[in-house]
């Protein structure tokens, strides 16, 4: 989401006429971050539907809440707090079958289409796409935690919070998400390119 | 100590999310392959961050679908204010009409008390 100094002024102004029961405020909210949002989403679960259902809940309950938002943190990061607390709530609803199936992922299974990039592309584009690939395969337990703080950077004890799990297990999460994300990458190096050091 | 007891620890090494003791600590700053796996993890991290700003764009519609229905639970809220006013304004009358009826009945009581007074005076 914007950061620049302009737009976090804008963000304000609509956020404080939203809270005041302007509904064309909260509006021009949505569609300032509802992009931010659903990319939020979907990195964190890797389906497009998903993060759509997300997405949608995401800004309901933002309308709801927003009277609990005080401006402590930003209006973004507050924001990245519900989808990543309703994106984990979704992810329970939706069956544990499917996110098993997920977990259980064989880790070997990279789609060869999507990681054959051509040569010509510049490096640091092939390794971001490689990268987000390689995040859409992670476990769904592991690829939150990384998502949230390597790529967000929400602090260790807000994703605690917002995934309903302790510090310490958050912190495992990560480090396990990490090692696991940089073996696929490691994987997708040699694929692709025979080399072993993707990025 | 080898590599293979602190591989596991050098993803949280990386930004220092982990503590480590003094000995693990000295073992891994003079581990080349520690170090070579560090060398990867903070360019992966740094790369992770990049993605931040890669913005992934919806399907068209969600902006329209996600208006949508935030435009049908404003109009819900709205019918249920509404509704809890038109039953505070029900509840209302009927305890005023409640309290003129329990004024008639006492005058009425006291009318008749007076008359059954004056007739037995």
């Amino acid at each position: 989401m914007d950061t620049d100094q302009d737009d976090d002024t804008g963000l304000t102004e609509l956020v404080t006429a939203a809270k005041g029961g302007d509904r064309d405020a909260f509006d021009a909210l949505v569609r300032h971050t509802y992009r931010d949002t659903y990319t939020l989403a979907f990195r964190l679960l890797a389906d497009p539907e998903d993060a759509r259902d997300v997405v949608q809940e995401t800004y309901l309950r933002a309308w709801k809440g927003l009277e609990r938002y005080r401006g402590d943190a930003q209006f973004t990061t507050w924001l990245y707090r519900i989808t990543a607390n309703t994106a984990s709530t979704h992810r329970g609803r939706r069956g544990k079958h499917r996110a098993t199936s997920i977990d259980e992922h064989d880790l070997d299974f990279i789609d060869d289409a999507r990681t054959g990039q051509p040569e010509a592309m510049g490096e640091s584009v092939f390794e971001l796409q490689a990268l987000g690939d390689a995040l859409e395969q992670l476990p769904p337990k592991l690829r939150q935690a990384v998502v949230l703080k390597d790529v967000y950077d929400l602090p260790h004890d807000a994703i605690a919070a917002e995934l309903g799990i302790s510090v310490t297990a958050a912190k495992v999460r990560l480090h396990r998400g990490r090692k696991q994300l940089r073996e696929l990458l490691d994987d997708m190096g040699a694929h692709t390119r025979g080399g072993r050091n993707a990025v | 100590m080898q590599y293979d007891d602190v591989a596991d620890l050098l993803p949280g090494v990386v930004d220092g999310s982990i503590e480590l003791d003094a000995r693990t600590q000295a073992f891994i700053a003079t581990d080349l392959r520690s170090q070579a796996d560090i060398a990867r993890y903070q360019r992966m991290l740094r790369n992770l961050r990049l993605l931040r700003e890669r913005v992934i764009d919806p399907e068209p519609g969600l902006l329209a679908e996600t208006l949508a229905i935030l435009d049908a639970e404003a109009e819900r809220r709205l019918a249920r204010t509404l509704v809890t006013g038109k039953r505070m304004a029900i509840a209302g009358a009927i305890a005023g009409g409640a309290a003129v009826a329990a004024g008639a009945a006492a005058t009425a009581v006291i009318f008749a008390s007076r008359s059954r007074r004056r007739l037995a005076g």
